[in-house]
């Protein structure tokens, strides 16, 4: 591929210092690839390879300690792994999305102004954004008598598809995913499969852990295999890829 | 090569690419009560529409620096400015008794922990939104009505009760009736001291969900001091950590709660139920 990629991540490390252990945990060292527009990067790894480490130090929950994530932004090229908080913060709300495993609901909200508050916070209009809400909480199987109820009383199912609706309703340039096919039923994930599907056809970049990769399989451009501790884009350094 | 992600380096960070300027920033403030140094070279800065949280142990100075923020004290050293419509950028400690009474009043909310910081309590609770709007000029009695109501319904206070005193009243609804009095003349700053602390759990998620929601629909700047790291994470979008009067650790709240930098955080963090 020649374009120029979305997000060059070159040589990043992570280590966690913990004090109260007086250790180092190493994470992973060195970690380079490339990520083009409408790509869908696989990682894989066994427990603890760093696989969900590695999406949330692009994300930047974590801190790299060492490399750099260039990201090409609607505003400009930046590097995510030394970005200011304030526009880490900015990327989040207009580029860049992660979806985890789990729902983080405020109590008393309901599904539907959980699931729409991405849009009003975009500037959507209160009517419009609950439309879009619904809209995806039906295509994600949630049954309307819970679009008004809190999520907090809803199975781990359930919650998990309130979560992709919102995670999945504004179009991001980048989307890291985190295991978000785990305790989804068929239905829902044929929802979720769909609607990468779409994502990726409108040039989204995606990022993806999966317990069950088959689940994804169509939709997969390449993979990085992270049980090595120096991994490399598979185009470079092959001995580090498991297909 | 290696990366310097000390808090003060990611301080150090500036933006490129959010356009907005700071609303609020401090440099370098400092203050000794007696032998105490309550707070130490602190630096803050907020953007527009978003939610500083500032967290840390009892005595680590987050009240002191809230109260500085609303001009109720004077720091030994250090400037603070808000960028606000018509106004210079003149350090706000500047500004007279008369003067920071009232920008306070025009551009600064504020909700305490304590209501009876907040509020008359023998006066009726629309009485005491109409307070805040008669000290920035308001005479007409059925504006102040009017927008006492508009307040007091935002803040999501039952409107049956707009003339109760607020000692007849819960601690949850003393809160919306100072958030009420805080938010009238939709404030550029709501500063909020422990807003829920001592709420029962459905009180305190019915607050929180009220700030969170004048946040999306106002953009109204919030700075939140709490000790309760839950109501912190659900609500901020940064976080400073402080202890002993000093800054020892800033960041993204998922990122100050999920990989924390400093000993102290680490310590506060695991300590969490």
């Amino acid at each position: 591929m020649t374009s120029t990629p979305l997000l060059r991540v070159d040589g990043l490390t992570k280590t966690f210092r913990m004090y109260h252990l007086d250790s180092m945990l190493h994470a992973f060292e060195g970690v380079s690839f490339d990520l083009h527009e409408g790509e869908f990067l696989l990682l894989r790894g066994h427990n603890g390879a760093g696989k969900s480490t590695l999406l949330r130090t692009i994300w930047r929950s974590y801190l790299p300690v060492g490399g750099h994530v260039w990201y090409r932004s609607n505003h400009g090229e930046i590097d995510l792994a030394n970005a200011a908080d304030v526009d880490i913060a900015l990327l989040r709300r207009e580029e860049i999305g992660f979806v985890t495993q789990f729902l983080n609901a405020r109590p008393r909200v309901a599904a539907q102004d959980i699931v729409a508050e991405p849009l009003l916070l975009a500037g959507t209009s209160q009517a419009e954004a609950l439309d879009q809400a619904r809209h995806w909480l039906d295509q994600f199987g949630v049954r309307p008598e819970l679009w008004r109820a809190y999520p907090s009383t809803f199975s781990g199912g359930e919650q998990q598809k309130v979560n992709l609706a919102r995670a999945l309703i504004l179009p991001q340039k980048l989307l890291l995913l985190d295991e978000p096919t785990a305790s989804l039923d068929v239905g829902a994930r044929a929802a979720l499969v769909r609607r990468l599907s779409d994502l990726k056809g409108q040039g989204v970049a995606i990022i993806g852990v999966f317990h069950h990769p088959g689940d994804v399989a169509q939709l997969i451009t390449r993979e990085i295999n992270l049980n090595t501790r120096v991994v490399a884009d598979q185009s470079e350094e092959e001995e580090n890829v498991a297909l | 090569m290696s990366l310097d992600m000390s808090p003060a380096a990611l301080t150090r960070a500036e933006p490129r690419l959010m356009r907005a300027e700071p609303l609020l920033t401090m440099r370098d403030i400092s203050k000794t009560y007696g032998d105490v140094r309550a707070l130490r070279h602190v630096d803050a800065t907020v953007y527009p529409g978003e939610v500083m949280g500032i967290v840390g142990e009892s005595g680590s100075g987050k009240s002191t620096l809230l109260r500085m923020m609303n001009l109720e004290d004077t720091p030994d050293h250090g400037d603070y400015t808000l960028r606000l419509p018509n106004r210079d950028d003149g350090n706000l400690f500047d500004l007279t008794r008369y003067e920071r009474r009232m920008l306070c009043a025009r551009h600064i909310g504020i909700v305490y922990q304590n209501p009876h910081l907040g509020l008359l309590m023998k006066h009726s609770s629309s009485g005491n939104v109409a307070e805040r709007l008669l000290i920035a000029g308001e005479r007409s009695f059925e504006v102040l009505r009017a927008k006492a109501r508009e307040a007091l319904d935002a803040s999501e206070f039952p409107l049956s009760r707009m003339d109760a005193r607020p000692i007849e009243l819960s601690g949850g609804m003393q809160q919306r009736v100072q958030l009420a009095k805080a938010i009238a003349l939709e404030p550029a700053l709501l500063l909020l001291d422990e807003p829920t602390t001592g709420l029962d759990v459905s009180v305190q998620a019915l607050v929180l969900d009220t700030l969170k929601r004048l946040q999306r629909d106002r953009k109204i700047t919030m700075v939140l001091v709490s000790h309760d790291l839950g109501v912190i994470r659900t609500m901020a979008d940064r976080v400073m950590v402080m202890r002993h009067g000093e800054v020892v650790e800033q960041g993204l709240a998922d990122q100050v709660f999920q990989d924390p930098q400093h000993p102290y955080t680490q310590q506060l963090v695991h300590a969490k139920l």
